[in-house]
C-alpha cells in the first residue's frame, strides 16, 4: 500500500486500510471489488491538472525502475568524453528479450540526497552529448537505441548555458534523424519540453496512461500567459499535455495502459506492460531492412505534424 | 509645543513637464536613452549612432536592407496560422492572432522567400520578433521545412534571421514537435552539400535556439543580442542569483565557442556576400 500524497489518493488509502483491517473472507472480496472500482473511477476521471501531479509522484516509477524491471544485464556507460558526466541522464547497454539495445534515458532520484544527486532529473549539455555519444555507438555497432523521458525540461542554469544547452539539444534534435538505427522513446513520467525533445526524437513515441508531455510546464505557463501562478489549473487544461490529447493530436503513437492507481501500485505489471508494448514496437521496426525507409520514415512521422489554414490571401 | 515645529514654508516637488518627443520625427535609444533623429537612425541600419544599439528589425526591415534592391520573392504565403486547440488564457489565441497580423501587417512569425545578395541567389528566413514574440508554432515551422526543401531542391544557399522567445504556447506539444521538424528538415539540406549561415537577432531563446537557428554551418550574431536556451529571468528564478552582466550575450557566446562571429549590422551583407562567394 502506497501512502496517500495527492488529495484524490487519501480516500483509496482510506479503503484499503480497511481492506486490510477486513478478517471475514466473504466481505474482503466484496471490499477489494468496490476498491478496484472506486480506483478505475477516480483514475479514469483524472483533470488535466490531477494527471500532471500523478506523473510527477514522488513515488512514480522511473527511468531506472523500468531499466531494472525491463533489461537483463544493464551494464551502465558514463561520460560525455568531453566535459564531465551528467547524472541526470543515465546511459548503457542491456538485453531486452534477445534483442541487445542502447538504453538513455532521465535518471530522477526517489529521495532528496539522490535528487541533488541527479539533479532532479534535469540534465547539462553534457547529458545530452553523452546521450549523442550511445546513439553513435549504436550507429557503429547496429544496436537499437530505446530513450525514456521523465524530465521537467533541461537545467536553467550558467554553466548550462555556458556550454551550450541550446546548441547540445539542436545537435540531438538533428543528429537523431540521421541514424540508421530503430528508435523508441516512452514517456514515462514528466515529458518536459526541450530537455525532453533532446533525447525524444525517434520512429515510435509512446506514452503511458498517466504521464505527459507538454511546451512548458503548466506553472511556466501561468506565469507567462495568466501572470498569475494560480491559474496552473487552467494551464494544464489548455496545454493539451496528456497521454490522451498527444494520441489525438497525432504525436504520440500509442498510449501504454497503466494499473489502476497508476503505475507505482503494481510497477510489475507496469513493467510488463510496457515490455510487451516495446518488443511489439522494436519486433515491427527491426522488420524494416532498409535504412533509408527507416529514416524517411521516421522524418515524415514528424514532417506531417503541424496544424495551419491553407488559404489564397487576396490582400 | 507643536507650532515650534510648524514648517514655515513647505517644498513643492513639481515634475518636469514630460515631453514626449513627436515618434515620427525623434526615436529614444533603448541602449543610450538619447533622442535620435529618425531619418539619421534609419540611414545607418537602425543602428544608435551615439551607443551602437541594434533597434530590432521588422522582417521586412531586414529584407530591405539584406538583399539587393527589388529581388525578393515571397513564397508560402498562402498558409496561415489557425487556433486548433481552441486555447484560451486571458485572450483567445485567435484574438491574439488577429491583434498581431494587424499590428505588423504579417500572417505569422516568419517571412519566407527568395533573393540575391550581390548577385547571389539564396533562401532567405527573416523572424519577426514583434508577431508574438516571433514565437515559433505550426506556420513557423511549416514555412522553414518548406523552405528548406526547396533550398534543397534547388541547390540553393539558406539563410535564416532568428528572432524568437521560443515555442509557441498556445500550440502546445505540436509548436514544440517544430523543433523537430525543422532540424530534421535542415539535417537533409546539409547532407545534400546545402550551405546554412544561420543569423542570429536580438533575442534568439528557447525552442528556435535549441533547433534550427543553432544548426548553421556557419553561425553569426548581430552585436549585443540576446541568444540562450532560458530565458534569464527562469534562470535567476532557478538559481536565485543574479546573472553577471553580459551574460547570454552574442559576445558570451563567441567567447564560449558556439558561434562564429559577431558581425555589426553595417557590415552584415557584406560578410555575408563573402561567405556565400566562399561556399558556393
Amino acid at each position: 500500500m502506497v501512502k496517500p500524497i495527492l488529495d484524490f489518493e487519501r480516500h483509496l488509502f482510506e479503503l484499503e486500510k480497511k481492506l486490510e483491517e477486513e478478517k471475514d473472507p466473504k466481505n474482503k472480496k466484496k471490499l477489494k471489488q468496490a476498491l478496484q472500482k472506486e480506483k478505475k473511477k477516480i483514475y479514469s476521471n483524472l483533470s488535466p491538472w490531477n494527471i500532471v501531479q500523478v506523473a510527477r509522484h514522488p513515488k512514480r516509477l522511473s527511468t531506472i525502475d523500468y531499466i531494472e524491471r525491463l533489461f537483463s544485464s544493464f551494464i551502465e556507460l558514463c561520460g560525455d568524453r568531453f566535459f564531465g558526466e551528467d547524472k541526470a541522464i543515465v546511459g548503457g547497454i542491456g538485453w531486452l528479450d534477445g534483442n541487445k539495445v542502447i538504453i538513455i534515458g532521465h535518471r530522477k532520484g526517489k529521495e532528496l540526497k539522490e535528487n541533488l544527486e541527479t539533479n532532479f532529473g534535469m540534465a547539462h549539455p553534457e547529458g545530452y552529448r553523452k546521450a549523442k555519444r550511445l546513439v553513435e555507438l549504436g550507429c557503429k555497432f547496429n544496436k537499437p537505441i530505446i530513450t525514456f523521458i521523465d524530465t521537467s525540461g533541461a537545467y536553467p542554469g550558467i554553466g548550462a548555458e555556458e556550454r551550450g544547452q541550446a546548441i547540445a539539444i539542436a545537435e540531438n534534435l538533428k543528429f537523431f534523424f540521421e541514424a540508421p538505427i530503430p528508435i523508441i522513446s516512452v514517456v514515462v513520467g514528466e515529458g518536459g519540453s526541450g530537455g525532453a525533445l533532446g533525447i525524444g526524437v525517434s520512429d515510435r513515441i509512446l506514452i503511458l496512461e498517466h504521464a505527459i508531455y507538454s511546451v512548458i510546464s503548466p506553472e511556466g505557463c501561468a506565469a507567462i500567459l495568466w501572470k498569475d501562478q494560480t491559474q496552473i489549473e487552467k494551464a494544464a487544461y489548455a496545454l493539451h499535455l496528456t497521454a490522451k490529447d498527444l494520441y489525438k493530436l497525432g504525436i504520440a503513437d500509442s498510449v501504454i495502459k497503466e494499473p489502476p492507481g497508476g503505475c507505482h501500485n503494481e510497477p510489475e505489471k507496469m513493467a510488463k506492460n510496457l515490455k510487451k508494448a516495446l518488443l511489439f514496437h522494436l519486433n515491427e521496426l527491426l522488420l524494416k531492412k532498409d535504412k533509408e525507409t527507416l529514416l524517411k520514415e521516421r522524418f515524415e512521422k514528424y514532417r506531417k505534424i503541424g496544424m495551419y489554414l491553407i488559404q489564397n490571401s487576396s490582400k | 509645543m507643536n507650532w515650534f515645529r510648524k514648517p514655515k514654508y513647505t517644498t513643492l516637488t513639481v515634475s518636469p513637464p514630460q515631453i514626449k518627443p513627436p515618434s515620427n520625427i525623434w526615436v529614444k535609444c533603448d541602449g543610450c536613452g538619447e533622442l535620435i533623429y529618425k531619418n539619421e537612425l534609419e540611414n545607418n541600419f537602425m543602428v544608435c549612432i551615439k551607443c551602437n544599439f541594434h533597434f530590432r528589425l521588422s522582417a521586412k526591415e531586414r529584407i530591405k536592407i539584406t538583399l539587393d534592391k527589388g529581388s525578393f520573392k515571397e513564397d508560402f504565403t498562402e498558409i496561415h496560422p489557425v487556433d486548433f486547440l481552441g486555447f484560451y488564457d486571458t485572450k483567445g489565441y485567435n484574438e491574439r492572432l488577429i491583434e498581431a497580423s494587424k499590428n505588423t501587417g504579417c500572417s505569422d512569425a516568419i517571412v519566407c522567400g527568395y533573393g540575391k545578395i550581390d548577385k547571389k541567389p539564396v533562401a532567405i528566413g527573416v523572424m519577426d520578433f514583434s508577431f508574438m514574440g516571433g514565437s515559433m508554432g505550426s506556420v513557423v515551422g511549416e514555412k522553414i521545412t518548406l523552405l528548406v526543401e526547396k533550398a534543397t531542391e534547388s541547390k540553393i544557399p539558406l539563410i535564416i534571421f532568428s528572432s524568437s522567445g521560443g515555442a509557441r504556447i498556445q500550440e502546445g506539444m505540436v509548436s514544440l514537435i517544430q523543433m523537430a521538424k525543422t532540424s530534421g528538415a535542415i539535417s537533409y539540406f546539409k547532407k545534400n552539400g546545402g550551405f546554412y549561415l544561420s543569423a542570429l537577432t536580438d533575442p534568439t531563446t528557447g525552442g528556435v535556439a535549441a533547433s534550427f537557428a543553432l544548426l548553421g554551418d556557419i553561425i553569426i550574431a548581430e552585436p549585443k543580442a540576446l541568444i540562450g536556451f532560458a530565458g534569464p529571468r527562469v534562470i535567476e528564478q532557478t538559481i536565485r542569483q543574479h546573472l553577471p552582466s553580459g551574460f547570454q550575450t552574442s559576445e558570451f557566446l563567441l567567447s564560449h565557442g558556439i558561434i562564429d562571429m559577431v558581425v555589426e549590422r553595417k557590415n552584415l551583407k557584406k560578410t555575408i556576400s563573402s561567405l556565400l562567394t566562399f561556399f558556393s
